[in-house]
């Protein structure tokens, strides 16, 4: 007899189109809608630890800038607790560690205020290095992207990292480290994502 | 009951990331391949939302953008389905979040050109909470096909886009919903993306008399699977997987 499997299969994946804002922020797409839209806000007012900003760009093949992009950030808090009931520990009150992050559609920059993120203990007694993860949606993109934004200030526990230390070719390691830049007091990093070349970012299948 | 990991995902069953049908693939799809990654703390966590983050009337673009006393223009539809994993098990509580053309195929983004007229009382938004079984529902218009510049002749099918978060980041998932019978869905780059027809029957809404309301709103029913993951076989527990 023959062994019926009956898993379902995941629903496929279509790209987001040009016109993501509209659901996801519609404030970008020019007209709002929502007591509040999501968000916004990736660490509240009240988290502890370091406030940092993020920066970059989108680069396609061509090597312009993506104008239509949208991102979504998943963090731990400063003590490397993610808010969610399947990470024991408590965070602040207010903090989320998610945020969605759109392009400016004339220069394709985008950009994001939050805490740097605290070493993340696994189940399985490794640390992973201070890190951000990132989901990226666009037109043309027909299966969202994952990758990680490690800290280029973090170099012992980057040396360390399990994830890192799985990209066999060390140069490409370098598409994940977001460089640091202090401008007017503030700490800011710098975190470019490529879609093809030599330098092409390294993403994940999870 | 701690659940394991997420099963591997399916990517003969989702789209390569280059298509060069679909021509805006060409440019932006990844050439070397993907690092294949155990799902760690950062991927089995994912953002968490309540009913304090939204507003009832949000899953209802008939109303939901509205002038008192009017609204949206269109064939008035319901769109609700559940959402599930792979072991068929219903995802309760999670984000659904949807947007789409109005009725004569025009989008309200400050880049849509088209010339069809935009709907005064059509914002083409809307986001729900599935309940303690994975339903979920939204009231809307059904939406206009419209002409895309892909080839000089391209048509997108009728569809809402759909946006779904489970429990997971490693479930994060965004698709389009297409209707039963639209003519134009083997036409569509954009759906022939997916290579197994299969799949692409997967993302077909069926049309669903049982969920009409009489004299009033036509109905279609499409249910949105996520990843699923095993359970963890432990030594003290040999029932639990």
């Amino acid at each position: 007899m023959r062994q019926q499997l009956n898993y379902l299969k995941e629903t496929p994946s279509q790209t987001a189109g040009p016109y993501v804002h509209i659901g996801l922020a519609p404030g970008a797409a020019g007209f709002e809608i929502y007591r509040q839209e999501l968000g916004w806000d990736i660490a509240g007012p009240n988290a502890r630890g370091e406030r940092i900003r993020v920066e970059g760009r989108v680069i396609d093949g061509m090597d312009s800038p993506i104008k239509d992009v949208l991102l979504e950030a998943w963090q731990a808090n400063a003590d490397g607790i993610y808010a969610h009931p399947e990470h024991q520990g408590e965070v602040e009150e207010g903090f989320r560690g998610w945020g969605r992050v759109i392009t400016d559609f004339e220069t394709g920059d985008w950009g994001f205020d939050t805490v740097k993120p605290g070493p993340v203990k696994t189940p399985d007694g490794k640390v992973a290095a201070p890190h951000i993860s990132l989901w990226i949606v666009a037109r043309g993109i027909n299966v969202g992207l994952q990758t990680r934004l490690y800290f280029e200030d973090e170099h012992q526990a980057n040396a360390a990292d399990p994830v890192l230390n799985l990209i066999e070719w060390e140069r490409r390691r370098q598409t994940l480290i977001a460089r640091k830049e202090t401008r007017d007091g503030q700490t800011v990093y710098r975190f470019d994502i490529k879609l093809q070349g030599q330098d092409e970012t390294v993403f994940f299948d999870i | 009951m701690k659940p394991g990991p997420f099963y591997q995902r399916d990517r003969e069953w989702h789209p390569p990331a280059l298509t060069p049908d679909y021509k805006t693939s060409v440019a932006r799809s990844t050439q070397y391949s993907l690092i294949s990654l155990e799902t760690t703390v950062s991927e089995i966590t994912g953002p968490v939302f309540g009913h304090n983050d939204i507003d009832p009337l949000d899953k209802d673009l008939i109303q939901n953008y509205a002038k008192p006393g009017e609204s949206a223009i269109g064939e008035r539809i319901i769109l609700h389905g559940r959402v599930l994993d792979e072991n068929a098990r219903p995802i309760p509580n999670t984000l659904v979040e949807i947007w789409q053309a109005n009725a004569g195929g025009r989008y309200r983004h400050r880049k849509d050109t088209y010339l069809a007229p935009i709907d005064p009382n059509f914002g083409g938004c809307g986001r729900t909470l599935t309940d303690e079984n994975g339903y979920y529902y939204f009231r809307t218009v059904k939406p206009g096909a419209y002409p895309w510049r892909n080839w000089v002749n391209s048509w997108r099918p009728a569809h809402v886009h759909m946006s779904i978060f489970g429990t997971a980041f490693a479930q994060r998932l965004i698709t389009q919903c297409y209707f039963e019978g639209d003519p134009l869905i083997p036409k569509c780059p954009i759906v022939n993306t997916i290579p197994d027809p299969e799949a692409i029957q997967q993302l077909i809404a069926r049309l669903d008399m049982n969920a009409t309301i009489p004299l009033d709103t036509i109905a279609y029913k499409f249910d949105i699977v996520l990843r699923g993951r095993r359970s963890t076989l432990f030594e003290n527990r040999m029932e639990g997987n």
